[in-house]
């Protein structure tokens, strides 16, 4: 652009002009061409992770992984009984499902009181920032505090402990969503139910919540999701375990950390076995990412 | 209106005249200030929450502020044998720092790629489904990054890189020391940036993509009508436009590399040394915590040392992440 207003009117050189008309249109095609080189790698990263995770984890993927707890390494031995990850899978869904239900309700309120109730006050704008700040806080840095605050004081890891450190991520995923939710519907709803004479917290519960609930539902996958894959605050909090066990008051397996463990154990049969464990969570969780983006569609 | 709470209060006291309608009025209002209540207290919570954070980790970390005071901050040493204990933040606080910049320098490029190509240059029935698959990248947990770092990154380094090109690379004018390494592991700075690139790359491509798109097409049909090439119109047009929300959206990338805890513990190498090429191992402070929390004892230094850097950390994290918010604010409201 600058190139064509800098070029003197009165100099009619043309082959002047069409230097810079070539120079200029090299830079353009050289930019588009490094915009798609751009693309194609980042989908390169893609592809090389699911290749890599499908190729070493397809391996070792049996009915014995999912049924099976943990086993020692065979190292060579194949007489000894192969492990598997069932431990951690019941431990992950168990820690995840509680965190759910624990953060939901939470942040279903925080992300109500936002939209509903205090659009520009201090307050409001307090909240947002604070929800915001540990959407994107260090999740290690949640397992120290739960650590500190649950695990010290009840005198061991549990189980539950690692299910609230999980609530806590869960808490801002859920204000981020329910609030933009809420925000688009149209306030003519909000009037003509509070004109029936319906109370106010009839009108969020009963229409506002309903007409946003895929939004709604959405968050609450997308929140699953991201802490289903989540390692680094259970080590601190659950600590991982291998037997099977469902008693929230003690240590408990999950998978990010059983897959974590296993594949820092140096041997080749545990890896095998954690790439199967990275295998199960990566689909799964893509799989959710995948579910909310089409509960979310029809209202975009 | 001065006058409802008057009529309010006849229509309760009242008897015969309209029991029923008053009566599920007060229903009502009682139902009001109880989730009204609920909410306000559910905000108050997240609040709370993020306080407690701060000073818990702050008062966990007290015992080492007090035993090597300010020196804590910069201190390289850290050595956790009993009797010998002493602690210092300065290698993962660097390490932290270097690989998130290093992480940014690799992605940013790379995102604004992938954003201009999907505002500007891909078909339409393209968009979707790479903008989709993008994204995706930011669904896959942090360890899955962390055994492909390890497993597919590192001996591609270690081979095709070091190997390879060592030789040539350290021998190169001015920047050759930044390939002189004595550790041919393969686990070392440049993975951890490389790995850390990789996985923040979708939230600046995301950042940049919808600030892009937000910009008036008439804007840019006034620069195309002048005879600009796309290239000129992105320079010219929508980067002067949007420059305070990219930056905002780097800022958020940066937050979220310096937090970054099972990838890096994979790849980085975890030893307490200054990195002084990007093929040293280093360490970083969450990969720190990581590694040596769940094996420390309860009330030891050492976990009194984690707990303080994990404040560090904090602060760290929130000052960027703020600042990230501060600048993207116009895009928020």
């Amino acid at each position: 652009m600058s190139a064509t207003t800098q070029t003197p009117a009165f100099t009619p050189d043309t082959e002047m002009r069409r230097r810079l008309g070539r120079r200029r249109a090299l830079l353009d095609a050289a930019m588009r061409w490094f915009c798609l080189a751009a693309t194609v790698v980042g989908l390169l990263f893609l592809a090389s992770i699911m290749a890599t995770l499908l190729w070493r984890g397809l391996a070792a993927l049996d009915f014995i992984v999912l049924t099976q707890e943990f086993q020692p390494t065979r190292y060579g031995d194949d007489t000894l009984p192969k492990g598997g990850l069932v431990h951690a899978i019941v431990g992950s869904i168990l820690q995840s499902g509680i965190a759910i239900l624990i953060g939901t309700p939470i942040g279903l309120l925080v992300g109500t009181y936002l939209a509903e109730y205090a659009r520009g006050s201090g307050f409001a704008h307090a909240v947002r920032f604070v929800s915001d700040i540990l959407l994107s806080a260090p999740s290690i840095l949640i397992g120290l505090f739960i650590y500190q605050t649950v695990v010290l004081p009840t005198g061991g890891f549990s189980g539950i402990a690692g299910a609230l450190a999980l609530a806590i991520i869960v808490i801002p995923v859920v204000v981020r969503t329910t609030e933009d939710m809420l925000q688009l519907l149209p306030n003519t709803l909000r009037e003509a139910v509070v004109a029936l004479g319906a109370p106010r917290w009839k009108m969020i519960t009963l229409v506002a919540w309903r007409a946003a609930l895929p939004g709604i539902v959405t968050g609450v996958l997308l929140a699953f999701a991201r802490i289903v894959g989540e390692t680094a605050p259970l080590l601190l909090t659950s600590f991982g375990n291998n037997v099977l066990s469902t008693d929230l008051t003690r240590a408990m397996a999950s998978l990010p950390v059983a897959i974590y463990q296993q594949a820092n154990s140096g041997f080749p049969d545990l890896i095998e076995i954690a790439w199967s464990g990275a295998l199960i969570v990566t689909f799964g969780v893509l799989a959710i990412n995948i579910l909310a983006r089409v509960a979310l569609r029809p209202r975009k | 209106m001065p006058s409802r709470p008057n009529w309010r209060g006849t229509v309760s006291t009242s008897l015969s005249s309209a029991p029923v309608m008053g009566e599920r009025r007060r229903v009502g209002e009682t139902g009001d200030l109880v989730f009204a209540g609920l909410c306000r207290g559910a905000g108050g919570f997240v609040l709370l929450l993020l306080g407690a954070i701060i000073v818990t980790l702050f008062i966990g970390g007290l015992p080492a502020f007090r035993a090597f005071g300010v020196e804590f901050i910069w201190g390289l040493n850290w050595d956790p044998v009993e009797g010998r204990e002493e602690f210092g933040a300065g290698v993962a606080i660097l390490g932290t720092l270097v690989s998130s910049i290093l992480a940014i320098i690799f992605a940013v490029p790379v995102a604004f790629g992938i954003a201009v190509f999907l505002t500007e240059l891909a078909p339409p029935w393209l968009r979707r489904p790479i903008g989709t698959a993008i994204e995706l990248l930011a669904a896959i947990p942090s360890i899955i990054y962390g055994m492909w770092g390890l497993f597919v990154v590192v001996p591609f380094i270690q081979y095709n890189i070091q190997l390879a090109f060592g030789e040539e690379l350290a021998a190169l004018p001015l920047v050759g020391f930044l390939f002189q390494s004595n550790n041919f592991a393969g686990t070392s700075l440049f993975a951890a940036s490389l790995v850390l690139g990789i996985m923040i790359l979708p939230f600046i491509a995301a950042t940049m993509r919808d600030v892009f798109s937000q910009v008036p097409p008439v804007y840019k049909e006034s620069a195309y009508g002048l005879g600009a090439t796309r290239w000129e119109v992105m320079r010219g047009v929508v980067i002067p436009y949007t420059r305070i929300s990219v930056a905002g959206g780097i800022m958020l990338g940066l937050g979220r590399a310096l937090g970054e805890t099972m990838a890096v513990t994979f790849v980085i190498g975890n030893a307490n040394r200054i990195a002084t090429s990007l093929f040293d191992p280093t360490n970083t402070i969450a990969s720190v915590i990581a590694m040596e929390f769940p094996e420390s004892l309860s009330g030891s230094l050492q976990q009194s040392a984690l707990l303080a850097i994990g404040f560090l950390l904090f602060v760290i994290s929130f000052l960027v992440l703020a600042t990230s918010r501060w600048l993207l604010r116009p895009r928020l409201k």
